[in-house]
């Protein structure tokens, strides 16, 4: 039997990135406020100091900082045909655990999704017509625009101290910036990051070759800063350590370095971690939340009563949170009914090796920060015709090697025995001079009728719930999008003089195995009406008006962008309404 | 070896003050950002001294094995002189050996290849199991252990588990070699403190300055090669812990 605790204004779930955005803005509006973690607290010179962080066996490839199958896992399958089977150990996607969540060991990519990525369905429509979208595509607008979300988007930056050259300052494209990027108020907090020798000859073959690089948008600080709230970051020293780890310079943005020293420090703010939230707990008409349920570290479990709750865990525990709640109607693809599980995509993501001659190239590869690089956007969005090309959707390419890590950085090329005297030799000759940027096209992953979430109906949690099953596999549409947006990228390595390039485009089957970005999204989507979303504008819950369910959950599909951006922006956005809308009169913010 | 669970355990410098009972008992932090000094957790150092997961028999073959996947050469040592061995012992011998954090529940059913990995049998049974058998495959066609092999039947053998031609009793002799071609190389380039890369030589060999964390004098040196010496976790005594 649930122990009643006494009764909470929010309980925000999660304390990641959004978790800690939403309790910081509910905390300033005067809140008496809890959020509940699963995982541990977390902290930079307790879990990773400078005298032990760079250790890559440790935290790339044994995973420390990271959720623990063995703790909570998933199923997956490609298709309905078959069983889905257990996620024994992570591959496709990492997943973060405690205080911080992702924000603590992720690249710091910090991009802006296109204007026409919000309204996707009715540009692309209008565009091409209404046959060009091939069979079973599931894309939507998104109930939001660009213009809504920009002073959002600012914010978001400004928290972070984001390191970038703006492209679009008000309408006027400014040089050295991203020609297509959206319009922006201001410029970065911060200037960019300085480029490798890697990265800055491929940005001069890139540009010979008539397109605009630029640098990538980074939450790695070009130089110290302190951010609106008055936490200072330190700069980053291209320590090639970054994502997969946490950074022992406090120079990349996460909660730790932008928020949580000024959260904890709020009256009315208290965390509770190792505390697993197993239900939302809805009163007797369905259609009201009176808080959650959680199990803490002993196994005891609680009932926390809260008259807000905001839904802020990663996106695949969002749905299988919502769904084992009995929150909105589960989808069903045989019919195309319930709103809960359905548009779950990924990301598309391709690359081409560059092999080059050791004499006369030495990249440095271990100098490096996690959103180094320079960028081309051309091929991102709807930014080129596709109309001869038969695909929709795009990516930006990028120069984007953030490290030279022994293990995980080998490529060798083509031929390399895998042992022996001749792999030691190859081993030898191209470590520094290898062009391997793993997430180099980086493309959009639209949605499907047949790409979904629901519950498995085999597997458990240690809780005896039953895990979310994913059900996903690429179709011919971002196959043949990552085969030509590959090709343009392996042309400009083979321009800046590679001995051999070798491309390695984007195939099906989707593998649960291989590393692919853990940009997840959808299963309870934003979008305009109650008939094709879960969320309303303001991810508020069309089903359980006091329930706000933020992050990549509520996109309706992917861009061609790291998602990180967009997600802290749409945090700002919902905190907003919550604050200026709800908090007055607590009900729908949207009639739909 | 760190302990995996330790970070999660009630009672760690995580709590900034417990509820008093008859509330829920969490790690709470309210008030501040907790603190509580020399709860850092460095990696324990590897002594090089004996085998904690292998039989003796067992320590020789994957030292004979690890020494033909990275033959010794003039410039640099070879697996089992960088103590590759040692490192895979080492981490079997821990929590890594018996998969743990992954998800064991059942039922366990062979899949997809996209579906990963299903198999409970965990590295440190593979590794028994597969050394058992190489040696029984190896005595039956060489009428000696795989130790005690010349370097090219020993490298014959290891060909036929990577082409699959040679079966191994109780396992498949292709997985295995795909294992421990992994964790040789784990062993090579992985920091000196886990037992491995021993005096960094696989660090030396490719170039790779080790743990440094300050490249801003480098960014900027574009095709220039770097003069920093190379440096590891294990090198220094105060940077890890020795149990």
């Amino acid at each position: 039997m649930a122990r009643k605790l006494a009764r909470k204004d929010a309980v925000v779930i999660g304390l990641g990135w959004t978790g800690s955005i939403l309790s910081h803005q509910l905390c300033e509006a005067g809140l008496d406020l809890v959020a509940i973690e699963r995982g541990p607290w977390c902290d930079t010179a307790t879990d990773f100091p400078i005298s032990y962080a760079q250790d890559e066996l440790r935290f790339r490839l044994q995973h420390e900082l990271f959720l623990r199958p063995a703790q909570i896992s998933v199923t997956f399958r490609n298709n309905a045909g078959q069983q889905a089977l257990p996620v024994r150990t992570w591959g496709a996607f990492m997943l973060g655990n405690g205080a911080g969540g992702a924000g603590i060991h992720w690249n710091g990519e910090t991009w802006r999704f296109l204007p026409t990525d919000f309204i996707l369905r009715t540009h692309l429509t209008q565009r091409y017509g209404t046959s060009f979208l091939p069979e079973g595509m599931t894309i939507q607008d998104w109930g939001v625009t660009y213009d809504e979300l920009e002073p959002c988007y600012d914010q978001f930056e400004y928290l972070c101290g984001t390191s970038g050259q703006a492209g679009n300052l008000k309408g006027k494209i400014q040089e050295g910036g991203n020609p297509f990027e959206g319009p922006r108020s201001r410029p970065y907090p911060t200037p960019p990051l300085k480029q490798g020798y890697g990265h800055t000859l491929w940005a001069e073959a890139a540009r010979q070759l008539g397109y605009k690089p630029f640098p990538q948008p980074a939450g790695n600080m070009s130089q110290p800063y302190t951010n609106p709230l008055g936490v200072t970051l330190g700069p980053c020293t291209y320590c090639g350590f970054c994502e997969w780890f946490g950074c022992a310079n406090y120079s990349k943005s996460s909660p730790q370095t932008t928020i949580l020293p000024v959260l904890t420090r709020m009256g009315n703010f208290e965390a509770r971690t190792e505390c697993e939230v197993t239900r939302i707990n809805l009163d007797r008409s369905g259609k009201w939340a009176t808080g959650v349920t959680y199990v803490d570290s002993s196994g005891n479990e609680f009932e926390q009563p809260a008259d807000l709750v905001i839904l802020c865990g990663f996106q695949l525990f969002n749905v299988q949170l919502l769904l084992l709640s009995g929150i909105g109607k589960p989808y069903d693809p045989s019919t195309g009914e319930g709103q809960i599980g359905r548009n779950f995509t990924h990301q598309t993501i391709s690359t081409a090796l560059g092999f080059f001659d050791k004499d006369k190239f030495n990249f440095n590869p271990f100098v490096a920060a996690g959103a180094i690089g320079m960028c081309i956007d051309e091929f991102n969005g709807d930014n080129f015709d596709h109309g001869p090309l038969g695909f929709v959707g795009g990516g930006y390419l990028g120069q984007v090697q953030t490290n030279g890590r022994p293990l995980e950085s080998m490529k060798l090329p083509p031929g390399t025995p895998a042992w022996g005297l001749k792999w030691k030799q190859a081993l030898r000759d191209n470590y520094l001079s290898t062009l391997n940027a793993g997430a180099a096209v980086h493309a959009s992953f639209y949605s499907y009728r047949d790409n979904y979430m629901d519950l498995d109906p085999t597997y458990k949690d240690r809780f005896g719930r039953p895990l979310v099953r994913l059900t996903i596999d690429f179709h011919e549409n971002e196959l043949k999008m990552s085969a030509w947006l590959t090709d343009k990228f392996a042309e400009i390595v083979q321009h800046m003089g590679a001995r051999e390039v070798v491309k390695h485009p984007r195939k099906a089957p989707y593998s649960i195995t291989e590393y692919q970005t853990s940009h997840l999204n959808g299963g309870a989507i934003m979008g305009e009406n109650p008939g094709n979303s879960a969320l309303n504008k303001y991810l508020q819950s069309w089903d359980v008006p006091n329930l706000f369910v933020q992050g990549a959950t509520a996109f309706p599909q992917n861009a061609g962008y790291n998602p990180t951006g967009t997600v802290g922006a749409l945090a700002y956005w919902s905190a907003a309404a919550i604050r200026s809308q709800y908090l007055k009169n607590p009900g729908p913010l949207v009639h739909a | 070896m760190y302990q995996i669970n330790r970070r999660r355990l009630l009672g760690s410098s995580a709590i900034a003050l417990l509820l008093n009972s008859g509330t829920t008992r969490a790690a709470m932090v309210k008030g501040g950002l907790p603190w509580k000094p020399g709860s850092a957790d460095p990696p324990a150092a590897v002594t090089p001294d004996g085998w904690r997961c292998f039989t003796p028999q067992e320590g020789r073959t994957v030292e004979a094995f690890v020494d033909r996947l990275i033959p010794p050469d003039p410039e640099t040592p070879g697996g089992k002189e960088a103590g590759c061995a040692i490192y895979i012992d080492r981490q079997l011998a821990g929590p890594h050996g018996r998969f743990e954090g992954h998800y064991m529940s059942g039922p366990f059913q062979k899949g997809t290849k996209e579906q990963g990995p299903q198999s409970p049998v965990t590295p440190a049974e593979h590794y028994r199991t597969a050394l058992t058998a190489l040696d029984k495959v190896c005595r039956g066609k060489f009428g000696k252990a795989f130790a005690e092999l010349s370097d090219e039947q020993k490298d014959e053998t290891i060909k036929g588990l990577e082409d699959g031609s040679l079966k191994l009793e109780g396992t498949d002799g292709k997985e295995f070699f795909e294992l421990i071609v992994k964790d040789t190389q784990k062993g090579f380039l992985a920091d000196p403190v886990y037992g491995g890369n021993k005096d960094m030589a696989g660090w030396k060999m490719i170039g790779f300055p080790g743990t440094h964390y300050d490249y801003r004098d480098w960014i900027d040196r574009h095709n220039q090669r770097v003069t920093l010496p190379t440096v590891s976790i294990g090198m220094h005594p105060n940077w890890s812990q020795s149990r």
